[in-house]
């Protein structure tokens, strides 16, 4: 049987016993078409006057023939948008685990206050003299940066991970180039673990990436890393605590040995939530690292951003911070936006971005920030890491640990050993996580780990939360080595969609909405 | 703590649990005396209502844009939002997710992008477009990265009339990876010869219209000549509101698009976040950065959305990928989207129609003010005037008398000659009551 849409509603075997709808809907599920299915090119959901007749000065420029994109009115889209929004899945539907990602709760006074006009209606560009509570937010922030890293500098502008840690590896680029060593110094070591944004990020700035091999416990030794180490080596990019949740333990040593060499050290601060007020990287060598403040500081993901990467620097990479930035001259606060307009003894390297980055995300990073305060920041990393740690000893007897000689920090790394043999995979494990109503973990991240299963609870879940998360990940793992397999390779089961097939979507690549032939032949 | 949900006594019974004393037993790793003993010197919590109080004093120390005759642009524009925009980004499902990595429970969002690029791919008259870079800026020097890509050159000639901070990243980042770029300078008038720098050495020309003083650009030309030697056109727009009025770049042959779409949903932010908007000719797709949504179906067959043609990035390639990026500008796409789709095309034209008629009748008064003139032949919703005095100090003349008149050239480009360039942008927003008290306080200073 076809539904309105013309597609089957026989849904396979778990919903065989299900009824079929005249609609295809089910219930709150409702089936919504793309916006050019629904939409007509003469609608509107916006009123505006035509303006009386004038001369145009368009000149030859003025656009012939339509558009070719339909409106929709305002109740339409409302409708539209809401039945999207019912197909997704956030913190605030449940426990999102997404390790790395760090899902945790989003305040919605950090909303309010962005929205205030003073924040969101004023432009890059108005006057300095009328933008100082801008400057203030700038300040405030960099000051918490600074003092939460230990570090004495920090470049704001970059906006988002990825981003921030090409302008700190730009920084050392420009400190190697001023001590006459660029042409040398060629080389980043990343370990095997590390983010795919590391040696993304250093190939695209030109240098050669080595990888670092990662030790059977989960951690990088400074021994590897000193026998990689040599005159064409520029810099380290390593994650702490590191992708596999561990807080690296030699990362002192490792610090001493690149600054021995006459190199630098890269901390990617993916993971800093888990050690805010309880470690500083500034006093473990750090020279550069960025921060994402849509993970520590809790601005919204977003449904894949925006974010904001500031970068703090140590005094060795702090002359080299690109433009724009807040320069003190005693409790003065000059915004520096070009290099030519540069203090003494500074140098910046460039520009990452057009504008001054992310203010609208720096506003409710302080917001996050005034609200926690000292101590409920040092509670939130001690929550999040006794959170993680509390799931892996809830799991550690029915799954398996690959590295269980460290503590884990704010996530627990599971691997696919304990389900060898079950017919089940990592991935079918995560597609059942949804049927019992959870965003799954991480999956197949970090490299280092067959089937790698990441969890990252965060602090903002209750104990009641974590009970039932553990309870449910018993139930299915129990499930899983019982011989239950169609719970898991058929999975999901009760989401809007079953699994999907993204072999097809990358072999005949379909990336926006083409008029159907049958309905272009009728208009012709 | 108001968003910490753990009693003291759900500790004590975890830590039990986990079979350690102490939760600084589970920091163990961290070497000997790293551990922090002392708080940092930095304020305790604070509670929602104080935390509102200092937040709105430092915002209700800056100047909004809503509050005074406002003529700002260069790269960013006061526009009106629908109010349902910001109530529907604002929903938990669409504010609170992630990066669709889990397609079966995030259809709301991969719906959407495949909508936006479905929008974008039409409204730039490009086959392909990405589902959003950070902004305008980043985008363009991902654009020039993408051209050396495709025609394995390494030489960008950027227009002088493109905005001086894209040509800035471009240069920072084309430095770093030691490509060479050839910015032509500041261009006011429209008038450079920038086909005299294509040649067989060329891997992209980064032409900019509206440019950076208003003016519209000839892409057709540049284009051909471009393709005549190899090389490829990346059009850049930071006004993606132009597009409701003037020929798209792609039907001039244009093989990269990018720019700002800032001016559809989002707010000023003073700089940040927007949105990139990226569009390409579909035979370079996979040389493109970015995420891409793609269809496909389920095990049902039933229609679905997917990330797709993930080998081009950064948690596959590594090292090889096309571009470090990951994160992106998901909610600003959604605001972008939505505002799109309440607009359609007959909205879009009409704000378009608006916009322009709006900023031609400013410049008319403006023209008739003495000892002002206006620089630009042709113009969309911004234009640059020459001023008798350095157009700095009038715009801090005219701030103190409650009009933020627009951008003077040398905040852009100081040291270039141009002290006396004003950037003047007029929008929807602006009423001729606006416009004429910009005109006399204009002719007061002057």
């Amino acid at each position: 049987m076809l539904n309105r849409q013309g597609r089957p509603t026989q849904a396979g075997d778990a919903a065989a016993e299900r009824h079929e709808t005249f609609t295809g809907n089910r219930a709150l599920q409702q089936i919504e078409p793309l916006i050019f299915e629904i939409g007509h090119h003469e609608a509107t959901g916006v009123d505006i006057e035509t303006p009386a007749p004038f001369k145009s000065r368009l000149g030859s420029h003025a656009r012939q023939g339509e558009i070719g994109l339909p409106g929709l009115s305002e109740p339409e889209a409302m409708r539209h948008y809401v039945r999207l929004s019912q197909k997704n899945y956030g913190i605030d539907t449940g426990l999102f685990p997404l390790g790395s990602c760090t899902m945790k709760h989003n305040a919605r006074l950090n909303e309010k206050v962005a929205r205030l006009p003073g924040f969101a209606d004023v432009h890059p560009l108005q006057p300095v003299s009328t933008v100082p509570g801008a400057l203030d937010v700038m300040r405030e922030l960099a000051r918490y940066l600074m003092t939460l890293t230990g570090m004495p500098a920090v470049a704001l502008s970059p906006k988002a991970g990825a981003h921030g840690e090409a302008c700190g590896m730009m920084a050392i680029k420009a400190a190697i180039a001023a001590k006459g060593e660029g042409a040398t110094r060629t080389v980043v070591l990343v370990p095997e673990s590390a983010h795919g944004t590391n040696p993304a990020t250093a190939a695209l700035i030109g240098f050669s990436v080595k990888a670092v091999p990662a030790r059977p416990d989960g951690t990088v030794a400074v021994d590897d890393v000193k026998a990689l180490l040599g005159p064409d080596v520029a810099a380290i990019m390593l994650t702490n605590p590191n992708t596999c949740g561990i807080f690296e333990p030699q990362i002192v040593e490792i610090a001493a040995a690149m600054h021995e060499a006459g190199a630098y050290f890269y901390c990617d601060g993916a993971n800093f939530n888990a050690i805010v007020g309880k470690a500083r990287p500034g006093d473990l060598g750090v020279d550069a690292m960025h921060i994402n403040l849509h993970k520590t500081f809790s601005t919204p993901h977003g449904g894949g951003g925006p974010g904001a990467g500031p970068v703090v620097l140590s005094e060795r990479l702090a002359p080299y911070a690109p433009v724009p930035f807040i320069h003190l001259d005693g409790d003065e606060a000059r915004l520096v936006e070009h290099t030519s307009d540069a203090p003494e003894a500074t140098d910046p390297f460039g520009r990452m971005t057009a504008f001054h980055g992310q203010m609208g995300m720096y506003v409710r990073a302080l917001a996050y920030m005034l609200s926690h305060g000292a101590d409920g920041m040092k509670q939130a990393s001690e929550d999040a890491v006794l959170n993680a740690n509390y799931i892996r000893a809830g799991l550690a007897d029915l799954m398996s640990l690959p590295f269980p000689d460290h503590p884990s920090m704010h996530e627990a790394l599971f691997d696919d050993e304990w389900l060898k043999g079950t017919g089940v995979s990592t991935l079918d494990f995560a597609k059942a996580m949804i049927d019992e109503g959870y965003h799954p973990m991480t999956v197949y991240f970090p490299l280092v780990v067959h089937g790698a299963m990441l969890i990252e609870p965060t602090e903002s879940e209750s104990k009641a939360s974590l009970d039932l998360f553990v309870a449910t990940l018993r139930d299915l793992a129990m499930a899983a080595r019982g011989n239950d397999k169609s719970r898991f390779t058929a999975a999901p089961h009760h989401a809007p969609l079953r699994r999907l097939d993204e072999t097809r979507a990358a072999r005949q690549p379909v990336l926006k909405w083409e008029k159907p032939a049958a309905v272009k032949d009728a208009a012709e | 703590m108001r968003y910490l949900p753990l009693t003291d006594t759900d500790r004590e019974d975890m830590l039990a649990r986990i079979g350690v004393s102490g939760v600084d037993e589970l920091f163990s790793d961290v070497p000997a005396g790293k551990l922090l003993t002392e708080p940092l010197d930095l304020p305790r919590a604070k509670g929602e209502l104080e935390v509102e109080r200092i937040m709105g004093r430092m915002a209700a120390k800056n100047v909004a844009a809503t509050s005074v005759p406002f003529f700002v642009g260069a790269g960013a524009y006061k526009h009106h939002v629908p109010a349902t925009v910001d109530h529907l980004i604002q929903r938990s499902e669409f504010l609170t997710s992630y990066t669709p990595y889990q397609p079966e429970i995030a259809q709301g969002t991969l719906q959407y992008l495949f909508e936006f690029q479905t929008q974008v791919s039409a409204l730039t008259g490009m086959e392909v477009a990405n589902a959003s870079m950070y902004d305008g800026s980043t985008g363009t020097a991902e654009a020039v990265l993408m051209a050396h890509r495709v025609t394995r050159r390494r030489k960008a000639v950027l227009s002088g009339g493109l905005h001086p901070h894209y040509t800035q990243v471009v240069e920072t980042l084309s430095e770093m990876a030691n490509d060479e770029v050839v910015a032509l300078p500041a261009d006011v008038t429209a008038s450079e010869d920038i086909l005299a720098q294509i040649d067989d050495s060329v891997s992209c020309v980064v032409v900019q219209s509206p440019d950076v003083f208003g003016n519209l650009r000839d892409l057709a030309p540049i284009a051909e000549k471009a393709h005549a030697h190899g090389a490829l056109l990346i059009a850049v727009f930071t006004e993606v509101v132009s597009l409701g009025a003037v020929t798209p770049p792609g039907a001039l042959g244009a093989d990269i698009v990018v720019g700002e779409g800032q001016s559809i949903g989002n707010a000023l932010n003073f700089g940040g976040p927007y949105v990139g908007l990226f569009a390409a000719k579909s035979k370079y797709v996979r040389q493109m950065p970015g995420r891409l949504c793609g269809e496909t179906v389920d095990a049902d067959g039933q229609r679905g959305f997917v990330l797709t043609l993930s080998t081009r990035e950064q948690h596959i390639r590594r090292d090889k990928a096309t571009s470090n990026i990951c994160t992106n500008s998901g909610l600003c796409v959604l605001a972008f989207t939505i505002h799109m789709t309440l607009l359609g095309q007959a909205g879009l034209s009409r704000l378009a129609e608006v916009n322009h008629a709006n900023a031609v009748k400013l410049a008319d008064a403006l023209a008739g003010v003495k000892g002002v003139e206006i620089l630009n032949e042709s113009f969309f919703n911004e234009f640059t005037i020459k001023l008798p005095k350095p157009a700095a100090a009038v715009v801090e003349a005219l701030a103190e008398k409650g009009v933020l008149a627009g951008v003077p050239a040398s905040r852009l480009m100081p040291g270039a000659g141009l002290d006396d360039l004003l950037i003047v942008a007029n929008t929807e927003i602006n009423t001729d009551d606006d416009r004429a008290a910009f005109v006399k306080a204009l002719a007061e200073v002057l």
